[in-house]
């Protein structure tokens, strides 16, 4: 699974230097059980399970602030997606889904929000 | 000497909940002397980026519509700001990444293959890069005297940086110079780049509203008496989020305003 979450993210987690910019920078900081820096540590040392059932994994907003912000270029954006992935892609993995939708709408909702929702937490 | 008539990818937001975006956006491409022609049988970009190398399906309908643009030889503009972002990306993963490539034209078997050709440009760069503020300003026959606006460019727009290539990521100024175009004064706030919470509403309001709240609290502190956006889920979270927040408007609208042809919508 290690090797899975490095090769669909491109991710290079030893590349690291734990300076924590991109915790520092994370806006769903409050949100999660593990902090941006952490995931790339815990992928580094094989703590995948542990990072599949974190529901920080749902909480990262995917909007790249620790991506740019990354002094070592790694894009701990891109490892929580693959852990994510590997975790919707399993039978009966998703996280949200269709009949959870009506309760969720609201009259100005756009469609933006379901399609993003639908595409990060299901397959 | 820049193109007149682009290709156009709406995308689905804006033939729904987000149709202002698009129809000040046309009013204000036709004062402004461009077209924008929209692409015949677009599919959904499916709104956020596929970051995991190996997603294939989800590259698909944005390499269809830099494929039909190519085919027309023209730029593919965009306006919603997560379109941008996902046609933009994909683009760049066409050009980059051989596995990528090879595996969406053998899919698409499309008749020419699609190499990355296709520029894409948001409508604020043709704003910018192609008519120029300055030609805009001479353009505007009501500007927004007095109007205190402060730019939201929220995340999809500038980040990552190296790859959208749209402003510098940490200071932007293009919807500043925007509004300074169309006589008003921007309003610059530190956290006009900060995630409005997106997706995340759905599930969990109360966090996309403490990130609405610290928004609009740092955008009227420093002065602004409006926000503008580029983006139909940023507009949905800054104004159905926020506890006292400020109006919001799409830069569209105050453009057709400034250019005189608001009235024309029907």
């Amino acid at each position: 699974m290690i090797d899975f979450v490095k090769r669909i993210s491109g991710v290079n987690p030893r590349k690291c230097m734990k300076c924590g910019k991109c915790t520092a920078s994370c806006p769903a900081f409050d949100e999660m059980e593990y902090h941006p820096h952490q995931f790339v540590d815990m992928v580094e040392n094989g703590r995948i399970d542990e990072l599949m059932n974190s529901k920080g994994i749902y909480t990262c907003l995917s909007c790249f602030a620790c991506v740019e912000r990354c002094p070592r270029n790694v894009e701990p954006a891109k490892v929580i997606e693959a852990v994510r992935t590997a975790v919707i892609r399993k039978q009966d993995g998703n996280h949200l889904k269709p009949d959870a939708i009506p309760a969720l709408l609201d009259e100005e909702l756009p469609q933006q929000a379901i399609t993003s929702a639908f595409r990060k937490y299901r397959k | 000497m820049a193109k007149l008539t682009y290709s156009y990818f709406p995308g689905c937001t804006l033939k729904t909940k987000g149709k202002d975006l698009d129809k000040y956006g046309r009013l204000a491409a036709q004062a402004l002397d461009f077209e924008l022609e929209e692409l015949a049988d677009w599919q959904c970009c499916g709104a956020v980026y596929p970051m995991a190398k190996d997603e294939i399906a989800t590259r698909l309908s944005s390499v269809r519509a830099l494929a039909s643009a190519k085919a027309q030889s023209r730029e593919l503009v965009t306006l919603c700001s997560a379109c941008h972002h996902v046609i933009k990306r994909v683009n760049l993963d066409v050009q980059n990444d051989d596995e990528i490539c090879q595996k969406v034209n053998r899919y698409l078997k499309l008749d020419t293959p699609y190499a990355g050709e296709t520029n894409v440009l948001h409508y604020l760069e043709v704003l910018r890069d192609r008519v120029g503020f300055d030609n805009l300003k001479a353009k505007v026959v009501r500007p927004l005297t007095g109007m205190k606006i402060g730019a939201y460019y929220g995340c999809l727009l500038l980040r990552p940086g190296k790859e959208m290539g749209f402003d510098n990521p940490e200071n932007p100024t293009i919807i500043e110079d925007f509004i300074r175009a169309i006589g008003a004064e921007p309003v610059i706030y530190a956290r006009r780049n900060e995630c409005c919470g997106g997706y995340c509403t759905l599930e969990n309001k109360a966090y996309a509203q403490k990130q609405v709240d610290a928004i609009m609290d740092n955008a009227k502190a420093q002065g602004a008496e409006m926000l503008v956006t580029a983006c139909p889920l940023c507009m949905y979270n800054l104004k159905n989020n926020a506890a006292d927040g400020l109006e919001v408007k799409y830069f569209t609208e105050l453009l057709a305003e400034a250019l005189g042809v608001k009235e024309n919508a029907e």
